[in-house]
C-alpha cells in the first residue's frame, strides 16, 4: 500500500510538471510576444527605448497626452472605486448580519446581480443615468467610479462575506455593546480589525478590475487607461502594447500578494 | 417599530446606490426594449431580433461561447487537477492561480494585443514560421481578426477561469475516498468512473456553464480585435449604440441587450442549481 501511494505520488508529480509546463509555455508565449514586440528596435535589434519612455513620466505625458490622460483618470478611478466599494459594502453587510438577517438574501442577490448583467448590457442602461450624472456633477471621466463600484460588487461581496463567515460577528458585537461601545466603535475597532484580510482582498480585486475595465468607459466615451491603450494601438502600437503589458503585470503582482494574505488568515485560524 | 425603522435606515445608502446604478439601468434596458422613439409601447424592437443579421449574431455568439467553454473546461480541468496534486501553499499553485485570476478576468484589450503581437501579420510566431520554416499561417486569409481569432483568444481566457472556478470542487475530493475504493479492490479507472467522476460531474457542468456566460458577455477583447463588421452580439449592440445613421436603432440595441440578459440568466440559473448539488458532497 505504501509503495502504491509513493508510486502514485511520483506519477502525479510527473503529470503536474508536464501539464503545468506545457500550459505555461502556451500561456506565456503571447505575453512574451508582447515583450518582444515592444523591444523591437530599428534594424531588428533589441531596444529598450519604449520601456525607458514608460518610466520617464514627463516625456511620456508630452509625447502621448492621450495615454497620460487615461493613466491619470484610471489612477483616480482606482482610488475612488475602492473607497466607495468598501464604504458602501462593509457597513451594509455587517449591519445586515447583525440587525436585519431577513434582508440578507436581498443584499446578496443585488450584489451578485452584476454577474448576470454583462457590462455591455449595463452600459446601455447606464447611458441615461449618466446623462443625469453629467447634469449634476459634470462629465469628467472620474465619475465612472460610480459604475465601477457596481462592477466590483460581486467580487467584493464574496470576499467580505467569506471573511465575516469566519468570525462570530454577533457575539463580538454584543460583547462590545455590553461594554458600552457605540455602533461606530463596534464597526471600526471590533469588526474591521477582524476582517482586515477580507477587506484587503476586496480592495485588491477592485483595483485589478478597474485597471482592466474597457467596456463602460469606451461606450460612454470617457477616457481611462484601457481606452487610451486601445486608441493608441492603432497609431503607435509599441507604446500601447508596453503599457498594457505593464498593467497586466501589475494586476498579477496584486493578486499574487493577495494569495499570501489568504494564507496568513488560514494560519491564524489554525493557531486559535 | 421605530427601532426596526432605525435599523432599516442602515441599509438605505446601499439600496439607493444600487437602485440608481444597477436597478434603473436594468429597467431602462428591459422597458426600453418595448418602446419606440416616442416612448410608445411597441413590439417592433423585439420582432427586429428575428432579422437575419441579428439572429446570425446570436447564433455566432452562442457557438463561440459554447466552443470556447467546452475547450476551456476540458483543458482547465486538467490543469486544475495537476494543481491540486500540489500542496495548497506551494509556490507553483500560488503563482498559477494568481496568473489565472489576472488572465481570466482582467485581460480584455491586453489579450487582443498579445495575440496581435504573437500571430498578427508581423507577429513573433508568424514571422518565425514564415522565415524559418516557410509556413504562412495566413495563406487562407487573415483569420485572426475574425471569428476564428476570437475562438483562439477566448479559449486563452476561458482556461484560467475554469481553473479558478473548478479548483474548489477538486479540493473537496478527499484522499480517503480513493483509499476506500482501493481497499475494496477498485482500480484507478473504477475510482474515476464510479466515485470521483459522478462527484465532480455537477461541478464540471456548472463550471462549463459559467464559462459559457463569461464568453457570451465578453466585449473588450472582441472590440479590440475585430476590425470589420460586427459578427457577435456585443459588437452589434455597440454599432446600435454608436450608429447615427439609422434613427431608432438604439432601442433595437436595448432589445438585443435584453436578449443577452435572458440567455445569461438562464445559464446562471442552471449554474446555481448545479452548484447546490455540488455542495452536497464537495464543500
Amino acid at each position: 500500500m505504501a509503495g502504491l501511494v509513493r508510486r502514485r505520488a511520483r506519477r502525479q508529480r510527473v503529470l503536474r510538471w508536464v501539464v503545468v509546463g506545457v500550459l505555461s509555455i502556451v500561456f506565456l508565449l503571447p505575453l512574451f510576444a508582447l515583450l518582444e514586440f515592444t523591444t523591437r528596435g530599428p534594424g531588428g535589434k533589441l531596444s529598450w527605448d519604449t520601456w525607458r519612455l514608460l518610466v520617464d513620466w514627463r516625456q511620456l505625458s508630452e509625447t502621448y497626452p492621450v495615454l497620460w490622460t487615461g493613466m491619470k483618470a484610471s489612477f483616480w478611478l482606482v482610488l475612488l472605486s475602492v473607497a466607495l466599494t468598501l464604504v458602501l459594502l462593509v457597513p451594509t453587510v455587517v449591519w445586515v448580519r447583525l440587525r436585519l438577517p431577513g434582508l440578507r438574501r436581498l443584499v446578496e442577490f443585488l450584489c451578485l446581480l452584476p454577474l448576470t448583467i454583462p457590462a455591455i448590457v449595463l452600459v446601455v442602461g447606464l447611458a441615461p443615468v449618466y446623462a443625469w450624472v453629467v447634469y449634476f456633477v459634470g462629465g469628467s471621466s472620474v465619475t465612472l467610479f460610480l459604475a465601477y463600484t457596481i462592477l466590483a460588487l460581486p467580487f467584493a461581496y464574496r470576499a467580505i462575506d467569506t471573511g465575516l463567515s469566519a468570525i462570530d460577528v454577533r457575539t463580538l458585537a454584543e460583547a462590545a455593546r455590553s461594554l458600552g461601545a457605540g455602533w461606530l466603535t463596534v464597526m471600526w475597532r471590533v469588526v474591521l480589525p477582524n476582517i482586515r484580510s477580507a477587506v484587503l482582498s476586496a480592495a485588491f480585486l477592485t483595483v485589478a478590475l478597474v485597471l482592466g475595465e474597457f467596456t463602460i468607459a469606451s461606450l460612454l466615451s470617457r477616457d481611462n487607461l484601457q481606452v487610451a491603450i486601445n486608441q493608441l494601438g492603432k497609431s503607435s502600437a509599441t507604446i500601447s502594447f508596453a503599457v498594457s503589458l505593464a498593467a497586466l503585470v501589475l494586476a498579477f503582482v496584486l493578486l499574487y500578494l493577495l494569495s499570501f494574505v489568504g494564507r496568513r488568515r488560514r494560519r491564524e485560524r489554525s493557531v486559535s | 417599530m421605530s427601532r426596526r425603522l432605525r435599523d432599516l435606515l442602515g441599509v438605505v445608502p446601499f439600496l439607493v446606490f444600487v437602485g440608481i446604478f444597477l436597478v434603473v439601468p436594468t429597467l431602462v434596458v428591459a422597458i426600453g426594449a418595448f418602446l419606440d422613439e416616442d416612448n410608445r409601447a411597441t413590439l417592433d424592437n423585439v420582432t427586429a431580433l428575428a432579422d437575419g443579421y441579428i439572429v446570425q449574431a446570436f447564433v455566432r455568439s452562442i457557438v463561440l461561447s459554447a466552443v470556447t467553454a467546452i475547450l476551456g473546461a476540458v483543458i482547465g480541468a486538467l490543469l486544475g487537477y495537476a494543481l491540486v496534486t500540489a500542496k495548497p501553499d506551494s509556490t507553483v499553485r500560488r503563482v498559477v492561480t494568481s496568473a489565472c485570476g489576472v488572465l481570466a478576468q482582467f485581460g480584455g484589450v491586453t489579450l487582443a494585443f498579445a495575440f496581435m503581437a504573437t500571430i498578427g501579420l508581423s507577429g513573433f510566431v508568424t514571422l518565425f514560421l514564415r522565415d524559418s520554416l516557410g509556413i504562412d499561417i495566413f495563406s487562407g486569409g487573415v483569420w485572426l481578426y475574425d471569428l476564428p481569432g476570437l475562438v483562439l483568444v477566448y479559449t486563452y481566457f476561458q482556461i484560467p477561469l475554469m481553473v479558478i472556478v473548478f479548483l474548489p470542487a477538486l479540493d473537496g475530493i478527499r484522499p480517503q475516498w480513493r483509499e476506500a475504493t482501493e481497499s475494496l479492490g477498485g482500480s484507478t479507472w473504477y475510482y474515476w468512473r464510479r466515485v470521483a467522476g459522478p462527484l465532480l460531474a455537477p461541478a464540471f457542468i456548472g463550471s462549463t456553464l459559467l464559462l459559457f456566460a463569461n464568453a457570451f458577455s465578453a466585449y473588450a477583447t472582441a472590440a479590440a480585435l475585430v476590425s470589420q463588421g460586427s459578427p457577435i452580439v456585443p459588437l452589434q449592440i455597440r454599432s446600435a449604440l454608436t450608429s447615427e445613421v439609422l434613427l431608432g436603432r438604439e432601442n433595437v440595441g436595448k432589445a438585443m441587450a435584453l436578449g443577452m440578459v435572458v440567455v445569461v440568466a438562464v445559464v446562471m440559473a442552471l449554474y446555481a442549481v448545479l452548484q447546490r448539488r455540488t455542495s452536497r458532497w464537495l464543500d
